[in-house]
């Protein structure tokens, strides 16, 4: 019968509540993981205290790339802030654009025109796969898979080359912007895009062979970093992470926004809630992805307007108010909490990045008794993007 | 929402509710009355998720006793229904009651509201640890009287060639040439 040390009793704690650590006893090592370590998802260090080889603690470090983002918003007018938004988030940047640009047309009273509404969903799901792909890449690099990150970095390219034709950028778009969209559909974008989600679930099935079958990649991911239920509201966990854990969570759904009402699709739930779960609810939600865009194409209206009419962007004033609101982005609740005072520029702009809560609290707590080599699989697998947590 | 508003009015002093959208709505209320009111919705009424905390800075409002609003954003799922709850403090030596007993998340949330605003909620885990910035003495540079480009031209030097123009008066320029 295998030993199970009951690991709550170790280290001690003080009376506190506080961990009972001596670094000068020996028996404890701190280590950094990050801010340069292949095992770190993207600008930020985990502060580990390990016995032996086991996590005793761990602290969140962020700061790396703040750029003030929320502060440089309040001393430009709300069109100038349109092309900083994207940078809060790299790989899935419209987010930020669709957020804005809804928040601002709420309190200005403007409707986006409907054919504006399927253009901008099918960007987010376009964002949304890309996305899901450098997740895939990250995920099982953080297990010694790398071939499988250049595959999806394949196919994320195939999806970039769309997103170039259709918006003249590949990693920030600037095409949503407040009152509809800048430009409509390339000629012949509807057979190219085809082509390339015929590619990108072709990839998807080698990953599934190699990646999702592969025995060293089970043996370390099921079971491993299980989010407890209880957790999700305590945390805010949402998205994957809260889906994985047999919980329907999803914006997408619950609180419908642009054109979603009219698509056919169920959020795409699991039950084990652990590293093995999240990823597969993330690569079905992906194939889910891959479907919306198909309807998308199919059902969007082929003319009519992009673009509300707008006032001169150099008076814009907006009526004082606030408003929040949200979408589902790869990772769960993106939101934007904008405040207006009547001025020509944002009083308070407050971006609500699902790192946010996944990497800080919920890391912290689920990185506690784990072997440091699984240190990296268990933050990816929260797939957290820092710039959202330090706008 | 407003029958929401009615339950919770009929609880606590309630300041007028302010209907964004059928499911957005705001209210101020006293800062002692909001740990009761964030205990009420979350298990009575249903709103489990801690949306968002944040700040707003309303220096220029002039109101000497209310420039800092607190936003509290809970969120109801299964009815689609969220409800920010504002308190307005002080603009110096603001402490307010730490939550994240409430929501453990609460604790990050504050730790930055501190660092950026300057507003302290002392039981909170790790309240005094630098956040983002380090090694941080100026005012919290999240506030309204922080002065953005003085910094920046103090910290760092400019990159030869290099010049600065008013967004607004160039936009004009480049728009109407000779008009502004």
């Amino acid at each position: 019968m295998a030993y199970t040390p009951d690991r709550s009793q170790y280290p001690a704690r003080k009376a506190d509540g506080s961990l009972d650590i001596d670094l000068t006893s020996g028996k404890f090592l701190k280590l950094w993981q990050g801010p340069n370590h292949p095992g770190i998802t993207g600008n930020m260090s985990v502060e580990l205290t390990v016995c032996g080889d086991e996590v005793v603690e761990g602290k969140v470090h962020v700061g790396y790339l703040h750029r003030g983002f929320e502060k440089l918003m309040e001393r430009r007018t709300f069109i100038q802030c349109f092309p900083i938004v994207c940078r809060i988030c790299v790989p899935e940047p419209d987010f930020n654009e669709y957020c804005y640009a809804a928040a601002v047309e709420e309190l200005a009273g403007i409707e986006a025109p409907e054919r504006a509404n399927w253009i901008r969903a099918l960007i987010l799901e376009m964002g949304r796969i890309n996305s899901y792909l450098m997740y895939l890449g990250g995920q099982s690099g953080a297990l010694g898979q790398g071939v499988i990150g250049q595959w999806t970095t394949y196919a994320r390219d195939l999806m970039l080359d769309r997103f170039e034709e259709m918006t003249g950028a590949r990693i920030y778009h600037m095409f949503i912007m407040p009152g509809g969209v800048r430009d409509t559909l390339p000629d012949g974008f509807e057979g190219r895009m085809e082509e390339t989600l015929k590619e990108i679930e072709r990839t998807l099935k080698d990953v599934w062979d190699v990646m999702f079958c592969n025995a060293v990649f089970k043996k370390r991911t099921v079971g491993m970093g299980v989010i407890d239920p209880a957790w999700l509201d305590a945390y805010g966990v949402t998205g994957p992470s809260a889906r994985a854990a047999g919980v329907a969570k999803d914006v997408r759904r619950d609180a419908p926004y642009l054109v979603y009402p009219e698509l056919d699709f169920e959020p795409v739930i699991g039950h084990d809630s652990d590293i093995y779960t999240r990823a597969d609810v993330r690569r079905r939600d992906l194939l889910m992805s891959v479907d919306l865009i198909r309807q998308i194409l199919a059902k969007m209206p082929k003319d009519g307007p992009i673009m509300a009419p707008m006032p001169s962007m150099l008076h814009w004033k907006i009526p004082r108010g606030e408003t929040y609101i949200r979408g589902e982005c790869s990772r769960g609740e993106y939101g934007y909490y904008l405040v207006t005072d009547g001025s020509g520029y944002p009083r308070r702009v407050n971006v609500r990045g699902p790192s946010y809560t996944h990497a800080m609290a919920l890391l912290e707590r689920m990185i506690v008794n784990i072997n440091i080599s699984d240190v990296a699989s268990l933050m990816v697998s929260l797939h957290t993007y820092p710039p959202e947590i330090e706008r | 929402m407003h029958a929401l508003y009615d339950r919770l009015k009929a609880l606590f002093p309630l300041g007028e509710l302010t209907e964004q959208r059928a499911n957005l709505a705001f209210a101020t209320l006293p800062v002692e009355y909001l740990r009761p009111a964030l205990l009420h919705l979350r298990d009575q009424e249903g709103y489990t998720h801690l949306v968002l905390l944040t700040a707003v800075d309303w220096l220029e409002d002039g109101q000497e006793n209310c420039q800092f609003q607190l936003t509290y954003l809970l969120n109801n799922r299964a009815e689609n229904l969220d409800i920010g709850l504002r308190v307005m403090l002080p603009r110096e030596g603001t402490t307010m009651a730490s939550i994240h007993d409430l929501w453990p998340t609460a604790a990050t949330y504050q730790r930055e509201l501190r660092e950026m605003f300057g507003i302290d909620f002392p039981d909170s885990p790790g309240v005094y640890e630098e956040f983002i910035l380090e090694g941080w003495n100026d005012i919290p540079p999240y506030r309204r009287d922080f002065d953005t480009l003085k910094y920046a031209n103090d910290s760092y030097a400019q990159r030869a060639g290099r010049e600065t123009r008013d967004p607004e008066t160039h936009m004009k320029e480049q728009l109407y040439p000779g008009k502004s």
